[in-house]
C-alpha cells in the first residue's frame, strides 16, 4: 500500500430534487483512499454507500464538494471513459448486470469497446479465454450460452472475467457477495483477492455485512443516513467504537460469538429424539 | 418463447386475433376471389340484398359488397400506415427522452404535451379541409401519423425511464458504451413487445380516426373508405330508407376491427406484463 | 396424546416441472417439535427448506405431491385432507406460516383490520362483528402496535418494521400450536431484525406461539433464536441436533463447512479463511446413489459416492455421515 492517494473526498454532498421535497443522500463526506487500499464502505440501506459508490464511478455527479481520482477532479476529466478506463465496477446480482438478449461471451468482448484501440479480433478472443480461465471457466462451457442458461454461480465469476479483461486500477464492488450462498462465499473473495494481486488494484466494498468487512477491508467506513459516522482500522472500528451508531449496529448484529438479544434462560433442551 | 405459447392457450387472444385475421383475409384474398366493381353501376340506387348482389347497392347504384371489400382495404391500409408512422414517432422520442432524461427529456416532454393539448382532430380537419383535391389514403395515414404519437410517447418514454436503472444499463455506462448504443442494445430489446402492444393500439386508433374524419366529409378524395360509405350513407338518408345495408355492415366491419385489436393487446399485455399476470 | 407438539414422519415430498421431471425435493426427513421448542432449520438455496415448510403444512397443491410420510400436530395427522379442509381445520389454527417476504404478501388495496378479520371468519364463521373488533384491538396491542391506527391502515402507509408485526400478528391470530417462519427477517434492516425476533420471543412467553420452526441460512441467527438445529442439504437433513452441538461441534462435513463460512466481527476472528466449496448441490430430478454431499465435500473418500448415507447417533445427534465420529471430520473448519 502505498501513500499515493487514489481518491479524495472534501465535503462531498449529493442531493436529490429540490425545495421542500428534497432528499440528502450524501452529506458532507470527506475521506481519502490510498492506492492499492481495501477499503469498505458499511452502513444499512438507505445510508447513501451506494450512491456515495456511484460517485467514485462517474455514475452520479456530486451537487457540491469536491472529488479528486489521482490528484485530479473527477468532473473536469473529459470524455468519462478515460475514468472508466481505471475505475471499474461490479454489482449484486450477477443476471441483472447481464443483457439476457445476447450470449455472455459476446457481451464479454464488447468490454473492449472501452478500449483507446480495439485490439485484433483475435487477440480480444483470446483475452476472453483467458479471462475466463482465470476464473475458473473453461470457454467451451459458456460458449453460445445466454445468460439465462448459467448458474448464479457462474454467472457471478463472469462479472469478475470482466474485471480481468479490463484491468482496471480500482474495483468498486456493490454487494459482491450478498446473493451468494455462504459457502461460495469465501471463493467469490478468493478471486478478487486474485484480482487484486495480479492487476495491482484498489478495491472499494459497498456492503451491509460488517462481518465481511472486517475480513477484507484496510480501512473501513461506518455509513448512517449519509454521513461518515465512524473510521479506522477494522479492529478500531469494531473493537473501540467511537460513534453510538456503530456501537447500535454492532449490538444489533448477531453474532455467534457474542449474546444477542437478553431472555430468561430457556431450560435445556432434551436432545432431539433419535430415528 | 413459451410466453408467446401461453399467449395461444388465451382465449381472448384467439377470438381477436381470429376476429382480425378473417378481416385481414377477406381484404386481401376478397378482391382476388369475388368479382369486385366499384366503378360501375349495378342498379339502381339503395336495391335491397339480391342472390347476386350480397349486400344491395349503395346511393349510386354500385355494388355494396364490392365497396366494402375496397372500403375495407383502405381502412387497415391507413389504420396500418398511421400505425407504423405514430409508432416510430413515439418510440423514438420516449425512448430517448426517457433514457436520457434532464433537459433532452423536459424538452421532449414539453413537445409532447404541445402536441397533447392540440386537438388532433381540428388538426386534421384543417389540414385536410385545405387538401381539396389532394386527399390521399396515403397523405391522410401520415397526417393521422404524425398527430397521434404522443401517446406512445408517453408510454414508451415511461418504460425507458424504468429501464435506465438497471444494472445491466449502467454497466454498459461504465463499458464506454455510447447513447445509441445503450438505447438499441440495452433498452429497445426490452420493450420490443411494449412497442409492439403499442402498435396494436396505435393502429387500431388510425382505423378510427380515419372513419371519424371521413364521416365529417373530409376523407379522401377518390377512393372508398369504410368511413366514407359511412358518411355516404348519412348525407343520402340511407337510415331514413331503411336502406341498412348501406351503413349496417360498414358499421359492423370497422366495430370488429378496432374490437379485435384491442382484445389481442389486452391479452398480450396480460402475458407480457408481469405484475398482470395471475 | 404424543408429548410432541409436532411429528414429522419420514416425509418426502416432490414437485413436477413444466417439462414432467419429478424433483424429490424432500426426501426423507423427521423430526420432532416440542412444546416451547424452536427448532432452526439450515440450509442454502435449493436444499428443500421451502417445499419442507409447504409439506409441513399440508399444502399439497400441484405441481408439489406428497410422495410418503406423515405429519402430525398434537397426534393427529393433517395429511389426507382436500385444499379447502386443509384451509379451514389446519391453516392458521394449527400451524401457521409467516412468509418469506411478509412484507409483500400484504395485500395493498385492504386495510389491515379487513385482512386480519378474514383470518378470523375463515375459522369462526359466525363470530361477530364487535366480538372480532375486540379481539383485533387486544391482540394488536398485545405485541405493541398502535392498535387503532394500525388497524385503519393500509399496507403501503406503514413502515418495513411495522408491516412484518402485522404479518406476525394476523399470522398468530388463532394461536397456532406451531409457526413456521420462513426466513422472517432476511428483507430487513438488523435493527429491525432483532425487534421482529424479540416479537417472537415474547409471542412464545405470552404463549401465543407455542413451537416454532424457523428457516433461515443465516446461521448467527440460528445461533440465538433456536433450541435446536437440524442442518438441510439437497432434501434430507444432515445434521439434527443441540444448537451447542450443531454450531460449535459439528460432526457432519457440510455442516462443519457451513458453520465455518461465517464471516464474524468479533475480536481475534479477522485471521480466520472462511471455508469455500466449489460447485452447487445436486440436482434432485435422479435418484443419487450414494452420499449427496460428496462431490463437494472436503474429506470425500472413495466410498462416499457410491454408498448410501443413513442416519446415524453420534455423539449424542443424528448426523448422516459414515466419517461422523472419525477424526477427519475435525478436518474440515476450525474451531469457532
Amino acid at each position: 500500500m502505498s501513500d499515493a492517494l487514489k481518491f479524495e473526498a472534501k465535503g462531498l454532498s449529493r442531493v436529490f430534487g429540490h425545495g421542500k421535497k428534497a432528499t440528502t443522500a450524501v452529506r458532507d463526506v470527506t475521506f481519502e483512499i490510498k492506492d492499492k487500499e481495501i477499503i469498505s464502505l458499511v452502513g444499512q440501506s438507505g445510508c447513501g454507500k451506494t450512491v456515495l459508490a456511484k460517485m467514485l464511478l462517474r455514475l452520479e455527479t456530486p451537487t457540491s464538494g469536491e472529488l479528486l481520482f489521482n490528484g485530479k477532479p473527477i468532473a473536469a476529466a473529459g470524455d468519462p471513459r478515460n475514468h472508466w478506463r481505471q475505475v471499474q465496477a461490479v454489482f449484486q446480482d450477477p443476471f441483472s448486470c447481464f443483457n439476457q438478449f445476447f450470449t455472455i461471451r459476446s457481451q464479454l468482448k464488447s468490454s473492449f469497446r472501452l478500449f483507446e484501440t480495439k485490439p485484433s479480433d483475435k487477440e480480444m478472443e483470446d483475452r476472453v479465454d483467458q479471462a475466463l480461465l482465470n476464473v475458473n471457466i473453461k470457454p467451451k462451457e459458456v460458449e453460445g450460452k445466454y445468460p439465462f442458461e448459467l448458474s448464479g454461480g457462474q454467472m457471478q465469476r463472469m462479472l469478475l472475467a470482466r474485471i480481468f479483461i479490463l484491468k482496471p486500477q480500482v474495483l468498486i464492488a456493490d454487494e459482491p457477495t450478498s446473493m451468494v450462498d455462504a459457502c461460495s462465499r469465501a471463493s467469490i473473495l478468493d478471486y478478487l483477492m486474485k484480482l487484486k494481486q495480479e492487476l495491482s488494484m484498489t478495491i472499494v466494498f459497498v456492503t451491509h455485512d460488517i462481518g465481511l468487512a472486517y475480513y477484507v477491508s484496510d480501512s473501513l467506513y461506518i455509513m448512517h443516513q449519509g454521513e461518515i459516522v465512524e473510521r479506522g482500522t477494522p479492529d478500531d472500528v469494531t473493537q473501540r467504537p467511537k460513534s453510538d451508531v456503530t456501537k447500535q449496529l454492532l449490538d444489533d448484529i448477531p453474532d455467534v460469538h457474542r449474546e444477542w438479544i437478553k431472555r430468561d434462560a430457556p431450560k435445556p433442551p432434551d436432545p432431539p429424539t433419535p430415528v | 418463447m413459451t410466453l408467446v405459447k401461453g399467449l395461444f392457450k388465451l382465449p381472448a387472444f384467439l377470438l381477436g386475433l381470429v376476429l382480425f385475421a378473417g378481416t385481414l383475409v377477406l381484404a386481401l384474398v376478397g378482391p382476388l376471389i369475388m368479382h369486385l366493381d366499384v366503378k360501375n353501376r349495378v342498379g339502381p340506387p339503395y336495391m335491397a340484398p339480391t342472390g347476386e348482389h350480397w349486400l344491395g347497392t349503395d346511393h349510386l347504384g354500385l355494388d355494396m359488397v364490392s365497396m366494402l371489400v375496397m372500403g375495407l382495404r383502405a381502412s387497415l391500409y391507413v389504420g396500418f400506415l398511421a400505425g407504423v408512422v405514430a409508432t416510430l414517432i413515439g418510440t423514438l422520442i420516449g425512448v430517448y427522452g426517457g433514457y436520457k432524461g434532464g433537459l433532452l427529456d423536459d424538452i421532449l416532454t414539453a413537445g409532447t404535451n404541445l402536441f397533447l393539448v392540440i386537438p388532433s382532430l381540428i388538426v386534421l380537419i384543417l389540414l385536410s379541409s385545405s387538401m381539396d383535391e389532394g386527399r390521399s389514403l396515403t397523405l391522410i395515414a401520415l397526417i393521422l401519423g404524425c398527430t397521434t404519437w404522443t401517446w406512445s410517447a408517453r408510454a414508451v418514454r415511461a418504460q425507458a425511464s424504468s429501464l435506465r436503472a438497471r444494472d445491466h444499463v449502467a454497466l454498459a455506462r461504465i463499458n464506454g458504451f455510447s447513447t445509441f448504443q445503450i438505447v438499441t442494445e440495452q433498452i429497445l430489446p426490452y420493450l420490443l413487445s411494449y412497442v409492439f402492444m403499442v402498435f396494436i393500439l396505435q393502429t387500431a386508433t388510425g382505423i378510427l380516426s380515419e372513419a371519424t374524419i371521413s364521416m365529417l366529409g373530409l376523407g379522401p378524395y377518390d377512393s372508398v373508405s369504410l368511413g366514407k360509405i359511412l358518411n355516404d350513407a348519412k348525407q343520402n338518408e340511407a337510415l331514413n330508407g331503411g336502406a341498412w345495408w348501406a351503413f349496417m355492415p360498414a358499421m359492423f366491419l370497422v366495430t370488429v376491427l378496432v374490437f379485435s385489436l384491442y382484445v389481442i393487446n389486452t391479452a398480450m399485455e396480460g402475458v407480457f406484463n408481469p405484475r398482470l399476470r395471475k | 396424546m404424543s408429548d410432541h407438539v409436532l411429528e414429522v414422519d419420514d416425509l418426502r415430498v416432490h414437485y413436477v416441472t413444466r417439462f414432467g421431471a419429478k424433483i424429490q425435493a424432500v426426501d426423507g426427513v423427521t423430526f420432532k417439535l416440542k412444546q416451547g421448542e424452536i427448532l432452526g432449520i439450515a440450509g442454502e438455496s435449493g436444499c428443500g427448506k421451502t417445499t419442507l415448510v409447504a409439506g409441513c403444512m399440508g399444502l399439497y397443491i400441484p405441481p408439489l405431491y406428497l410422495s410418503s410420510g406423515d405429519v402430525r400436530i398434537d397426534g393427529q395427522t393433517i395429511l389426507g385432507k382436500t385444499p379447502e379442509q386443509n384451509r379451514k381445520e389446519v391453516l392458521g389454527q394449527k400451524i401457521a406460516m409467516i412468509p418469506q417476504g411478509a412484507l409483500n404478501s400484504l395485500n395493498p388495496t385492504r386495510k389491515i383490520k379487513d385482512m386480519a378479520t378474514d383470518m378470523i371468519l375463515s375459522h369462526d364463521e359466525g363470530a361477530d362483528k364487535k366480538s372480532i373488533s375486540d379481539r383485533l384491538s387486544e391482540r394488536f396491542s398485545r405485541i405493541g402496535l398502535d392498535a387503532k391506527s394500525v388497524l385503519n391502515s393500509y399496507p403501503v402507509e406503514l413502515p418495513a418494521g411495522i408491516k412484518q408485526r402485522c404479518v406476525i400478528g394476523i399470522s398468530t391470530l388463532l394461536n397456532p400450536k406451531v409457526v413456521v417462519a420462513d426466513e422472517p427477517t432476511s428483507a430487513l434492516d438488523v435493527s429491525t431484525q432483532k425487534s421482529v425476533i424479540r416479537l417472537l420471543f415474547e409471542l412464545m412467553e405470552q404463549e401465543i406461539i407455542s413451537s416454532m420452526l424457523f428457516i433461515t441460512h443465516e446461521l448467527p441467527l440460528l445461533r440465538h433464536v433456536s433450541s435446536s438445529i437440524a442442518v438441510m442439504y439437497a432434501g434430507q437433513f444432515v445434521e439434527y441436533g443441540t444448537t451447542e452441538q450443531v454450531i460449535f461441534d459439528g460432526r457432519q462435513p457440510y455442516s462443519r463447512a457451513l458453520m465455518g463460512s461465517m464471516l464474524s466481527a468479533e475480536a481475534g476472528q479477522k485471521g480466520k479463511k472462511p471455508i469455500a466449496l466449489e460447485g452447487a448441490p445436486p440436482k434432485l430430478d435422479r435418484v443419487i446413489p450414494g452420499c449427496r454431499f460428496a462431490e463437494r465435500c472436503p474429506i470425500v473418500q472413495p466410498d462416499c459416492a457410491t454408498t448410501a448415507q443413513e442416519i446415524r447417533i453420534v455423539g449424542e445427534r443424528q448426523v448422516r455421515c459414515k466419517y461422523a465420529d472419525t477424526d477427519l471430520i475435525q478436518k474440515v473448519g476450525g474451531q469457532l
